[in-house]
């Protein structure tokens, strides 16, 4: 649990700032190695962008849409056991747009089946395909794009193209033309054995960590923004914090990337070679949801776990992103998400641009909200003809929403693009005793990425202390 | 210690990792990777776990010397002499 901020003492060994799945994961890590932790978090919840919000007996989840099976193994040791015997597999995939029309469950064997007999393309190319995607390294060449990849095995295919990246551009904000390595990486994440869920929701799971912390002695503020990280001749100090300096040799920002230059340590903290690099990242877009409850005695028919449609005639990054696109996944959740709470709610989510939303007036800014809820019950009622009779809440979050709740720049619900991998792997070799964790990269984006990033950030933190010792 | 050691070593840290691995088939010349169903993630482990029990501190450009059991005796014989 949370403690009150005058509790805090004035020293730790590492103090981690924002709790993403990477900010927890860190803090655990480090905990359980022995070190003192602080984690400040902002808002009044844990999770970052792993939330949920309640509203007249309806619990949202903001982000639990689906992750790859890697999860089982990473929380199993990462966090525990109990964690990890909560996920399970989602079985109906659905894709319908003017395309295609098919049921997965987004896997290796699947895909091959389907790539053979609905699209017909012959299975020497679809193993090569699988084989290359597989093979792929974070530390590979990055020249060649997805276009250049897709283009290689599948010419001409732009049903093939959108069956392949129109998930991944809903999971990552990729497009065709980031490189393909992320593409291979993330998408061959996923093929390993299809999508899985947290049983129990996200409320349960980020409960079920926030205990974990607590059996590792982790102490945990709430309410809490950090002003400043303090950085003096090349090292860090410690934060800045509601007025107070709290010290620590090592400081973990699992803010994101741009917002921990930029505004946290500030850009003199780093070198000018430093800065050039950094000025370079681009973050990813950002998103819109609808959120719709159905009515507590009502109930509907199985018509899949996670939808992809899209009423455009073609997959198109730039479409996907358009204020007015006609293009959203609906991640259904059954009363078997929770059990016991025994309630169903949709969320919508499309992929959106900051600029697009930032520039409404107040007035402007809830009528295209009001269009966006319409927008997306009417493309509901393809698969649920009866659902506005059912629904008794329905909101919508925009790129200005994501920003107020997380701080993300730009609202970015997705990170950087990949060369911000780059800048967030190095920043400890420009101030000592620095790290930063949070979506980056493409390939570090994702509960599954933001944990193991919130790993691998432990490790160069350990590795750091040590070197001190 | 001795090259004995060290493969017991590392062997024990793998199966903290993953109970279920299963060494009888391991052929110590070939890429641990391929045969006991190792990610990137697992050989970070491995890194953390030499440091925590033998303050070793390998750094990242010399993680793929750990690719083999044999390739880990050879990179960690001389590290762990005094161990």
């Amino acid at each position: 649990m949370p403690v009150p901020f005058a509790q805090t003492t004035d020293k730790y060994d590492v103090i981690v700032i924002g709790s993403g799945l990477g900010g927890l994961t860190s803090a655990n890590r480090l905990a359980y190695c022995g070190y003192k932790v602080l984690l400040l978090e902002y808002h009044s919840q844990l999770g970052g962008l792993a939330t949920w919000f309640k509203r007249k007996g309806h619990i949202f989840d903001v982000s639990l849409h689906g992750f790859p099976y890697g999860m089982v193994k990473t929380c199993k040791k990462y966090w525990n056991r109990e964690i990890m015997n909560s996920i399970v597999q989602l079985k109906n995939i659905i894709f319908d747009n003017p395309q295609f029309h098919l049921k997965t469950t987004f896997d290796r064997i699947d895909f091959t089946e389907k790539l053979i007999s609905h699209f017909k393309i012959p299975q020497s190319t679809i193993d090569a395909f699988f084989t290359r995607v597989a093979g792929m390294n974070f530390y590979d060449d990055q020249t060649m794009t997805t276009r250049e990849l897709f283009d290689e095995y599948f010419p001409g295919r732009s049903d093939v193209h959108r069956l392949l990246m129109e998930p991944i551009s809903y999971a990552n904000g990729s497009t065709l033309d980031d490189p393909a390595i992320t593409y291979g990486i993330v998408f061959s994440n996923f093929m390993s054995k299809g999508v899985f869920t947290f049983e129990g929701g996200t409320d349960k799971l980020i409960g079920m960590m926030a205990s974990e912390l607590e059996k590792n002695g982790v102490t945990i503020c709430t309410n809490c923004k950090v002003d400043r990280i303090v950085v003096d001749k090349g090292q860090v100090r410690g934060v800045e914090c509601r007025g107070k300096m709290i010290s620590a040799p090592s400081v973990v920002s699992n803010s994101g990337i741009t917002n921990t230059i930029y505004n946290l340590a500030g850009k003199e903290a780093f070198s000018d070679t430093f800065m050039e690099k950094a000025d370079k990242v681009r973050v990813n877009n950002s998103s819109c949801q609808v959120y719709m409850g159905i009515k507590k005695e009502e109930s509907f028919a199985d018509i899949g776990d996670l939808l992809f449609t899209s009423t455009a005639p073609e997959f198109n990054a730039t479409e996907l992103c358009d204020l007015h696109t006609r293009s959203k996944t609906f991640s259904v959740y059954y009363p078997k998400t929770r059990p016991g709470h025994n309630r169903y709610t949709i969320v919508a989510s499309m992929n959106a641009n900051y600029d697009d939303w930032k520039k409404f007036d107040k007035k402007q800014y809830a009528l295209e909200k009001e269009a966006l809820i319409e927008r997306t019950l009417t493309d509901l009622e393809r698969y649920l003809p009866e659902v506005r009779e059912k629904i008794d809440w329905v909101e919508a979050a925009t790129p200005s929403t994501f920003n107020r709740y997380t701080l993300h720049t730009r609202g970015t619900s997705f990170g950087t693009k990949f060369e911000g991998l780059d800048v967030s792997r190095s920043i400890f070799k420009e101030v000592d005793g620095l790290f930063h964790v949070g979506s980056v990269g493409i390939i570090m984006s994702g509960w599954l990425g933001a944990i193991n990033y919130g790993v691998i950030a432990s490790n160069d933190v350990d590795a750091f202390m040590r070197s001190r010792d | 210690m001795t090259r004995d050691e060290i493969k017991d070593l590392i062997l024990e840290i793998i199966e903290d990792i993953d109970e279920d691995a299963d060494f009888d088939a391991l052929q110590a010349d070939k890429p641990l990777r391929d045969q006991l169903d190792l990610d990137s993630m697992d050989f970070l482990d491995i890194v953390m776990e030499l440091r925590k029990r033998h303050k070793l501190q390998i750094p990242e450009e010399d993680y793929p010397q750990l690719a083999t059991l044999d390739s880990c005796v050879n990179y960690l014989e001389p590290l762990l002499t005094d161990a």
